[in-house]
């Protein structure tokens, strides 16, 4: 349990939440993340300045690579955005699970927004971490303080990897490219704690490719329904057994 | 970028990126009562959701385009399994399994790059 913080006004509780973002373990990997989603953009043609808005309000490198690769190899927009809501769902009970640590009896809704938007796994996961160690009146200051460091931490590192790609090399911009990819397998296998978690990762690498490959219309949409589904089915039926 | 020449890729952020993805979170504030992450809709609903990411990853490693296409699919899927390995065989390290697979990566394309 991290020690108690205390602070002398919201804009102090603010700056110290900005400390935490930039002195964590997620620094590095958002860091490492928005270098290869830089990379990315800038392959598949999209301008700078269109990453970074849309590192601003998307706001989950997930939701963020299925738009760039969907928009990118020319997808139907209805196909990308069901892909993308469909990878966004598990933010749901994220705020659903934050919100109660940051409500305390005089909190008006519009607190609540920006917390609300900035829900992601970095952030996430460091607020639930940290934030029963700041007073109440604290709280929401200390976390918009926490987001707003990830955010233009993300930001700046995407135009970092958009503009290493740009001038780099083929065989260089391809090991930026090949980051995110990398990155992303091996990060979900370690989140992957539960069985059906296991399995969904095993399913849609091999049905992802496979659609794709025999030309299935929404592919990605039945990558994770048929995947996810038969994963959770999986994972029903090995309970029921027990 | 074909479907994106005709509407503004701003105004495509918005409709495909931004809206699709934020409604979640929007959804969160408004029924924030109850619900813990072991419901069974929150189980299905991350396992769509990982299989839908696995789907993208394995896409984009066997389908490469631009750069990464220049290093040959045997390459690209040794480096991937090789970083995968080193994940599990060293301390489940996100950091070094990254790193190996690079190394690989980047060893394999200065050798067979066409």
């Amino acid at each position: 349990m991290p020690a108690p913080m205390s602070f002398s006004s919201s804009r102090n509780a603010f700056f110290g939440g900005v400390k935490s973002a930039l002195t964590s373990v997620f620094f590095l990997v958002l860091a490492g993340t928005y270098v290869g989603m830089g990379a990315l953009a800038h392959d598949f043609g999209f301008s700078s300045w269109w990453l970074v808005l849309s590192t601003i309000l998307v706001w989950a490198a997930p939701a963020q690579v299925i738009l760039l690769s969907a928009l990118g190899a020319g997808s139907a927009l209805i196909e990308a955005a069901v892909a993308v809501t469909l990878s966004a769902i598990r933010l749901f009970p994220m705020v659903v699970a934050l919100l109660p640590l940051l409500r305390g009896p005089n909190t008006r809704l519009r607190d609540l927004l920006l917390p609300t938007h900035f829900t992601a796994v970095s952030m996430w996961v460091e607020s639930l971490r940290l934030l029963p160690t700041v007073p109440y009146e604290y709280r929401i200051a200390f976390c918009n303080g926490l987001s707003v460091g990830y955010n233009v931490t993300a930001a700046a590192f995407g135009f970092v990897g958009y503009y290493l790609a740009a001038g780099l090399p083929p065989l260089y911009a391809g090991t930026l490219l090949f980051l995110t990819p990398l990155s992303f397998l091996i990060s979900t296998a370690r989140n992957a704690q539960m069985l059906v978690d296991r399995l969904a990762l095993v399913f849609g690498l091999l049905l992802g490719p496979a659609l794709a490959f025999f030309h299935v219309g929404l592919d990605l949409m039945w990558t994770g329904v048929v995947g996810g589904s038969l994963a959770y089915a999986a994972h029903r039926l090995r309970e029921a057994a027990v | 970028m074909s479907a994106m020449a005709e509407l503004s890729p701003y105004l495509v952020l918005i409709l495909v990126g931004f809206l699709p993805n934020e409604i979640w979170r929007v959804l969160g504030l408004a029924l924030a009562r109850g619900l813990n992450e072991d419901s069974e809709v929150v189980v299905w609903s991350r396992a769509v959701a990982t299989a839908i990411l696995a789907g993208v990853i394995a896409k984009l490693i066997l389908f490469s385009t631009g750069a990464l296409a220049t290093i040959p699919l045997g390459v690209r899927v040794t480096a991937a399994v090789c970083g995968f390995l080193a994940f599990v065989g060293i301390q489940r390290s996100v950091f070094a399994g990254v790193l190996v697979g690079e190394a690989v990566l980047l060893l394999g394309g200065f050798l067979f790059s066409a």
